[in-house]
């Protein structure tokens, strides 16, 4: 096999441009010709979007079609589908499955959602009480139950989704993992409106969903040991992001401090000056890891990196409402929107403030988060359990 | 608004990996925390033949000094690496005062009076310690100068000094610029310090007879120079005494029983051990930024250096508190090495200028003014 280097990747990228010259192609079919010239994930297999090169030379292609401004992928919109559902489909999906999924994946026409938590299991995910049950005769899957803070539900075409297939086996067992259409009879998205106002999560009630068995993502039963791929990319995906100095929630902070003198006091100050060093020590932190990744040293920093960003952004924004005294008393619209994407800096500070408390709940709570770290990284001993081998069926509700 | 940070190298190299074992092996070899108490607790902390053997064999003392002068011609990573397995030990060595900041201070006079002290220095021969307070910061103004009589005739006195008593030579600045003087011709007066493993002491000069090295003007250049880059290296140290302090209390917590089970098991602590975790992986990337800034003369190293001791500084004190509390009773005993590491930290977090004193830095540098 022949190592793929940087100068190989530019010189296809060359490629690309020269085909395809992003001032005269539609966005779309640029997009497709990316990932067909196997430069969408450049870490992925041929013919799957990638060329099996070194991940660390993402950035490498990624800078020189910025530069030559090519159009990307918008990975705030599509961000479950790349950072959890397609590595997920990589390393459990049929050959089937890989190419037809992963492509309009990519390149954002097809978005998809994360049917995983439900009204009664949230940390406690592998609770789940949704059920699928295998049709005699056609082998299709029928699937009842409700799920709920599905974000991007209204706009997703796929969903992940986790269900219960054998309830008389302990929780984590009889599980199975599915991908389903979120245009199938059956799935009703019903908009969650949050504490910002807007509604950018939904319940989903699933009735009667007709799922085919060519939609089952590994075997029968083995649906955890699934659904931790996707929740370790989902923690993985938010440490690995590059940020420069003084980006993030911090910028807006800042750029009111000096702009506005009128607004500064000793006591803020000092909030901000604290605030302001731990950002840059969380961007460096972000910085080591991903340069211990690029090095083959992938440590254990990775699940840190969200309970930092979860605490940092939630104190960052609640300075930010303080600092703009009576203007921090607004809020700057509550009209119940359906939003396509979370964007933090399109907003005003009060919404910052909000949205922000969801960060330390979405993907595994700070406090589980904290057990994780407690266990895996330090070795210290394990919550006490008492429901392993109970069957799932008669655990307590 | 600062501009963006050139490229960083956050990892250790190799080469760095065989420093620290080399450092690690020498340290627990003759310098546990059983005999660094005994020896602190003889009010002479330091041990000479262990000096001799981490300066002058594994030639750590010269890592910042250029090979034509003797040294490794090495840099601030290499030397940072050391001061992370010194804090791992809480080892008494004048590693910082002499290896770091007095070195850095002849290097920053770059005059031939200067050379063959340096050569000494790096040859790990001569112990030579800054006169300066250990609360000297980078960036507030140097104390008044030593009063120069005439002809190098010092006459003054510096309180603080650190290691001034395991020193040859004291590098003083005197109002005619600064002066390397015999430790013998001046009369130091011991403080008992609230951190026992780095002596302070009181030095007075009477008429004491020092060598001229430098002006004034570029004496004070070399000590601010001098100030920055042992500010960003004792980030290390309080990554190492911080470092030691979680992985001390962990194996502590798994090992201690209460209520029937491991104290570790409740999720309390937990989850305090896992902050601190959090804690100790950031300032490692924040001390890692400051070395690298330094060694690579990076335009934005001083507020690389002011983040790394605005952040590094808490992390240790609170790593070593909460080690002490996390042992209980034996955690506030004399024998358990503990409380070693808190006084450490808690003196480090003063030296070289505070956490406040550094977030004021972060100000200027960028740009967020006071009222
Ligand atoms: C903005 C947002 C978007 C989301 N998007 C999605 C999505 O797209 N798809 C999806 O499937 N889910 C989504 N979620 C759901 C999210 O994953 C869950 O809310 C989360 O895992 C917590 O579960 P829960 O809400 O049931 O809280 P609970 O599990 O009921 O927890 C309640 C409290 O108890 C604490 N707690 C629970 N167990 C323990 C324990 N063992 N030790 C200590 N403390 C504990 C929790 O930390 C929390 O503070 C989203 C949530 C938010 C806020």
């Amino acid at each position: 096999m022949t190592v793929i280097t940087a100068e190989h990747l530019l010189t296809r990228v060359q490629g690309l441009l020269a085909a395809h010259p992003p001032a005269d192609t539609d966005r779309g079919a640029f997009l497709r010709a990316r990932f067909d010239a196997g430069l969408a994930w450049v870490h992925y297999p041929e013919g799957l979007g990638g060329l099996g090169a070194p991940r660390s030379l993402q950035v490498v292609v990624d800078a020189a079609l910025e530069a030559a401004g090519a159009p990307d992928n918008d990975p705030r919109r599509i961000g479950i589908g790349l950072g959890m559902a397609a590595p997920t489909i990589l390393a459990y999906g049929t050959d089937e499955q890989k190419r037809s999924f992963l492509r309009p994946l990519w390149t954002g026409e097809e978005v998809w959602c994360q049917l995983f938590s439900e009204p009664g299991a949230g940390s406690d995910l592998a609770a789940l009480g949704t059920r699928a049950v295998r049709e005699s005769g056609s082998g299709d899957w029928i699937v009842d139950g409700q799920k709920v803070w599905t974000s991007s539900a209204h706009t997703a075409r796929w969903a992940i989704l986790i269900a219960r297939t054998d309830p008389g086996l302990p929780k984590h067992q009889g599980i199975t993992y599915f991908l389903c259409d979120m245009h199938a009879p059956g799935v009703e998205v019903r908009p969650l409106r949050q504490i910002t106002g807007e509604a950018e999560f939904n319940e989903v009630f699933l009735t009667g969903v007709r799922i085919p068995d060519s939609h089952r993502l590994g075997a029968v039963g083995e649906g955890w040991a699934v659904a931790r791929t996707t929740l370790m990319n989902e923690r993985v995906s938010i440490g690995g992001m590059r940020i420069p100095r003084e980006g993030g929630m911090i910028a807006p902070v800042a750029a009111a401090w000096r702009e506005r003198p009128e607004l500064r006091t000793h006591a803020l100050h000092q909030r901000l000056l604290e605030l302001w060093v731990e950002a840059e020590v969380a961007r460096l932190t972000g910085e080591r890891l991903r340069q211990q990744l690029v090095a083959g040293q992938p440590g254990p920093e990775g699940s840190g990196m969200k309970l930092t960003f979860a605490r940092l952004n939630q104190e960052i924004s609640g300075l930010e409402v303080e600092l703009l005294a009576e203007e921090g008393l607004l809020y700057d619209d509550w009209t119940m929107r359906r939003p396509e994407g979370v964007d933090f800096t399109g907003r005003e500070a009060g919404y910052r403030y909000l949205r922000a408390k969801g960060n330390s709940i979405e993907g595994g709570t700070s406090e589980i988060l904290l057990n994780i770290v407690a266990e895996r990284v330090l070795g210290l001993p394990p919550e006490p359990r008492d429901d392993k081998d109970l069957a799932w069926k008669d655990l307590s509700r | 608004m600062t501009t963006a940070a050139a490229p960083t190298d956050l990892l250790y190299s190799e080469a760095e990996e065989e420093l620290r074992s080399a450092v690690r092996a020498l340290l627990t070899d003759r310098s546990d925390a059983r005999s660094v108490l005994d020896r602190a607790e003889t009010g002479s902390p330091h041990d000479p033949a262990l000096w001799h053997t981490l300066a002058a064999g594994i030639g750590a003392a010269g890592l910042l000094v250029p090979e034509k002068l003797g040294g490794q011609g090495a840099s601030h990573r290499e030397a940072a690496v050391v001061l992370e397995e010194l804090g791992r030990a809480v080892a008494p060595a004048p590693y910082l005062t002499s290896a770091v900041l007095a070195t850095e201070i002849l290097l920053g006079c770059d005059t031939a009076e200067a050379a063959p002290l340096l050569r000494e220095l790096a040859s790990g021969s001569t112990v030579c310690v800054p006169a300066v307070p250990l609360t000297l910061a980078p960036g507030a103004p140097l104390p008044a100068p030593v009063r120069d009589l005439g002809d190098g005739i010092l006459t003054g006195t510096v309180t603080s000094v650190a290691d001034a008593v395991a020193a040859d030579v004291l590098l003083v600045l005197a109002d005619t610029g600064l002066h390397a003087v015999p430790a013998a011709a001046a009369r130091l007066a011991p403080s008992v310090p609230l951190d026992l493993t780095r002596p302070l002491a009181t030095v007075t000069l009477e008429a004491a007879a020092g060598t001229r090295l430098a002006d004034l003007g570029t004496a004070r250049a070399a000590i601010a120079g001098a100030l920055l880059s042992g500010a960003g290296l004792l980030a290390s140290e309080q990554l190492g005494i911080a470092e030691w302090c979680l992985t001390e209390t962990v194996g502590h917590v798994r090992g201690r029983h209460q209520f029937n089970r491991p104290v570790g098991s409740f999720q309390a602590l937990k989850h305090r051990l896992a902050r601190l975790w959090l804690d100790v992986a950031s300032a490692r990337a924040a001390a890692r930024a400051a070395a690298d800034a330094l060694a690579t003369s990076a335009p934005d190293a001083p507020l690389t250096v002011a983040v790394a001791q605005a952040y590094c500084s808490g992390v240790a004190v609170r790593a070593a508190e909460e080690c002490v509390q996390l042992h209980g009773g034996i955690g506030m005993t004399w024998e358990h090495p503990a409380h070693l590491y808190l006084k450490r930290a808690k003196a480090d977090s003063l030296a070289l200028g505070t956490a406040g004193h550094h977030r004021g830095l972060v100000a200027d540098f960028a740009e967020l003014p006071a009222p």
